[in-house]
């Protein structure tokens, strides 16, 4: 075959075009006779041929019907030049040709191709390690509510901290841009590439490396599931300090770089409390091992609090190790119904004086969330209350002593029910019941998504103006008319940890539209910045609320910041793009 | 329909349904200290049956006094707060700490339905910590009453009742004179959920204690149980290299070729 490896062309298997004929006539007449040679004679050959050919060597032809890139959605990104191509980049060469009824754009490689970082990553790692099939890449590119869309031609899976370094210190020397990947579960675009960024993923790092029974010290790789490590620890009586609904997919690293929240915080306090260590890779390559197990440590810098929400822009952390309380053996579950955000909020300000230290969990939705977990969930298929309610209060007590508990949460939920605090309520009676009870508010983010899209803000309210958020916004787009049935916008629900002043803003709608986005933001960031809250509370920053940083933190701060990121990663190769804004 | 009726519901306290269950380390029993323990999951769908027969009554205007009972130790008050909190009128417990065997449990509630003369008595059709499936039809046996098990679908009557039973590959519809005797299975209701002004009412309803003395009841064991163990260890799956190395190890491991 007289076609150089490097310069064959796979063309994608949505390209639907009426034979070799027509896709030469569509092809512009700048396009160089040696591009026009390598495609011509590419197209020749059948699907099956291409096959044959390194998976490096490309040309796309993406169906203008499919997701859009990240990339294409957001035009003030712009792709750092300075980092090397991995891989080729595509050039466009023919704007678009119609097929029957689509219309598509081709693009065609003219830079070189780069297997020789190929060749140094397979020598490094196992070969089920690295993937470049497309296929395979899909589920790394896009994220889980498909909002994001990378172009990464490359994932590498290393199974240990010495791989990672080497693949780092390689890239680090080549500028070759990284993704740090855990679980994919992030919702701000955090963990998704953008351009062509190598993505370095944590699901072959799955040790659990020690865990002390006496400390509840548990040390282990950061690719572990939550929901696993939660069962082991189950199973020698203690817990995870934080849980989240996307347990069963999410890595410990990626709860630890992202600093994640979730459902425990309240009682366990956030990972900034609970790490007592981390082991972390630098971009340059250097191990930074500071998996300690102690409680107290009053030496020095308290470096791994850098890493702790860094979002993968400092390193890439491969071990934690983490504090883990005693299990509680008597766990209460009810819900409630009340009337009005002033009743929820008494509700809550009660609970500590009357639950205080059994409180575990105490957190609010309100009806429009519950219809939706209703109308698109198996686990609203029962209402546990008769009647609806405008607000809904799910409160857990995690204790000791049964009795005890039962003691207390009776008095108390029947205190609120005399002063008229709370409507109607339901305690659940066995395992059963508090997993149902459970499912009802883990499940609103999914069921907000069955909608189509789903516009998140995760913002820090203080209490009293918590649920006004919800209320102008609802408002607002009303007034825009875009909300309603036969609208783009199914609804504006309100949901989240009362405990934390942690509100959920959901918008689920039909689609993602810029209409709507520009109807919803700056707004929604004026308006938590007016009432001194923060823009992201747990979610994080990634890429989707990097440009709006200056709501929550001041000049000087993001300053600061930048130059902590000039400091570590001075080639700007982890994680491009996210987490502090554009300059 | 009859406009009155009495429906007493045995209701059984076991090892939570979602606890992961744990032999001792005598290997005499399964493990119940420090265990979540909560109604058996059938007798739910029997007390859920019962209200529902109360509430259905209720719209023409007639009445069922819901009778909960259960035989065991104190903690098992705790079962019965729970049935009145889902609906209950009132309950009965009788007392005690000795092991308490299908036939045993039989008798005793024979001896409460000869004080209570219910209309009909609802079980679980078996109760998920010994799987015995034994106490409904025993308790039949004893009263010599018509009994109709593993019901998915009651439909009552001028003193009968219709029920459908699921049997293997289908179902299975008797009608039987009341009274009766009547245990459930999983697809019968799905039992709601003790609401908050129920919980506070059930504190006030009628708890009685009755011990098994006082019904002149032989409660011994008949059964002795010689050897509680745990099912073997699952092996964990394992990746074959090819087509070969399976067929190898179908033929030489697993022996089943």
């Amino acid at each position: 075959m007289p076609l150089p490896a490097r310069a064959a062309i796979s063309l994608s298997a949505n390209l639907r075009v009426s034979g070799t004929r027509s896709l030469w006539q569509q092809l512009p007449a700048r396009t160089s006779s040696s591009t026009l040679a390598r495609i011509a004679l590419a197209s020749t050959y059948t699907r099956a041929s291409f096959s044959t050919f390194p998976k490096v060597a490309y040309a796309s032809v993406a169906a203008s019907n499919k997701k859009p890139f990240t990339a294409d959605k957001y035009p003030y990104l712009k792709r750092d030049e300075s980092f090397k191509k991995v891989i080729l980049r595509f050039e466009l060469v023919s704007t678009y040709f119609q097929s029957v009824n689509e219309s598509y754009s081709l693009y065609c490689d003219i830079s070189q191709l780069t297997e020789k970082d190929v060749e140094y990553f397979k020598s490094i790692l196992a070969p089920s390690a690295l993937s470049q099939d497309e296929s395979d890449l899909e589920a790394f590119n896009n994220d889980w509510m498909h909002k994001y869309r990378g172009q990464s031609k490359l994932v590498l899976k290393p199974s240990s901290t010495e791989q990672v370094s080497k693949i780092l210190k390689y890239c680090n020397d080549n500028k070759l841009a990284v993704v740090p990947q855990g679980g994919n579960t992030g919702l701000v675009g955090g963990g998704v590439p953008v351009f062509d960024e190598i993505i370095i993923s944590t699901a072959n790092m799955t040790s659990i490396r020690s865990f002390d029974t006496v400390s509840g010290a548990l040390v282990c790789d950061a690719g572990c599931i939550l929901e696993v490590l939660d069962n082991y620890l189950a199973e020698r009586g203690y817990i995870m300090p934080l849980d989240l609904g996307a347990k069963g997919s999410c890595h410990i690293g990626g709860n630890v770089a992202t600093n994640a929240g979730g459902l425990r915080l309240l009682r366990y306090g956030s990972l900034h409390g609970t790490v007592l260590g981390l082991e972390v890779v630098l971009p340059d390559g250097t191990i930074l091992d500071n998996l300690s197990t102690l409680r107290k440590d009053n030496t020095g810098y308290d470096l791994k609090q850098l890493f702790i929400g860094s979002e993968g822009t400092l390193g890439i952390v491969t071990g934690v190790s983490i504090m883990t309380p005693k299990r509680s053996k008597a766990v209460n579950v009810a819900l409630l119904g009340v009337s009005s955000f002033e009743n929820v909020q008494a509700a809550y300000k009660r609970s500590r004086d009357e639950l205080s230290e059994i409180l575990s969990a105490f957190e609010f939705f309100d009806k429009g969330s519950i219809d939706l977990v209703k109308k698109h969930l198996v686990a609203g298929k029962n209402d546990p209350l008769e009647s609806p309610h405008p607000f809904y209060i799910l409160i857990e007590t995690s204790g000791s002593n049964k009795e005890h508990d039962d003691e207390k949460l009776n008095n108390y939920l029947e205190g609120l029910l005399t002063d008229e605090i709370v409507q109607d309520g339901v305690v659940a009676q066995d395992t059963t019941q508090y997993k149902n009870l459970w499912a009802i508010r883990e499940g609103i983010p999914e069921a907000c998504s069955k909608v189509g899209s789903v516009y998140k803000y995760d913002l820090s309210i203080p209490v009293p103006v918590f649920y006004q958020m919800v209320e102008d916004m609802r408002n607002r787009l009303d007034k825009e008319g875009v909300l309603g049935e036969d609208k783009s916008v199914d609804s504006v629900i309100g949901f989240g940890h009362i405990g934390d002043g942690n509100l959920h803003l959901n918008i689920p709608a039909n689609s993602y539209s810029e209409e709507v986005i520009n109807i919803i933001e700056p707004y929604v960031y004026e308006w938590t910045a007016k009432h001194a809250g923060s823009i992201s509370s747990e979610h994080g920053l990634g890429l989707f609320k990097s440009p709006h940083l200056h709501y929550s933190k001041s000049p000087s701060m993001i300053q600061m910041m930048r130059r902590i990121k000039n400091m570590l990663d001075p080639n700007g190769i982890m994680n491009p793009y996210k987490y502090l804004p554009e300059k | 329909m009859s406009s009155n009726l009495r429906i007493l519901v045995a209701c059984k306290r076991v090892v939570d349904y979602a606890v992961k269950i744990r032999v001792n380390a005598a290997g005499s029993a399964v493990e119940t200290a420090n265990v979540k323990h909560s109604m058996n999951p059938f007798d739910e769908i029997g007390t859920e049956q019962a209200i529902q027969i109360k509430e259905a009554l209720a719209k023409n205007k007639g009445n069922a006094d819901v009778v909960v009972v259960s035989c065991g130790p104190a903690k098992a008050q705790e079962t019965l707060r729970t049935a009145l909190a889902m609906g209950a009128d009132r309950a009965i417990h009788v007392e005690s700490d000795e092991e308490l065997q299908p036939l045993a449990v039989a008798k005793l509630l024979k001896a409460v339905v000869e004080k209570e003369k219910p209309d009909i008595v609802i079980l679980g059709k078996q109760a998920i910590d010994d799987d015995s499936n034994q106490t409904g039809q025993m308790l039949a046996g004893l009263l010599n009453w018509p009994q109709a098990t593993f019901a998915s679908k009651v439909e009552l009557a001028e003193k009968a009742m219709t029920v459908t039973r699921e049997i293997d590959g289908g179902v299975e519809t008797i009608k039987t004179p009341l009274p009766a005797i009547l245990t459930t299975d999983l697809r019968l209701n799905v039992p709601r959920y003790a609401s908050l002004p129920n919980i506070m009412k059930a504190k006030k309803k009628p708890l009685a204690k009755l011990t098994v003395a006082e019904l002149g009841v032989d409660v011994k064991p008949r059964l002795e149980t010689l050897k509680v163990a745990e099912p073997p260890k699952r092996q964990g799956g394992k990746l074959v290299e090819s087509v070969d190395d399976l067929v190898d190890k179908l033929k030489n491991e697993a022996k089943v070729l």
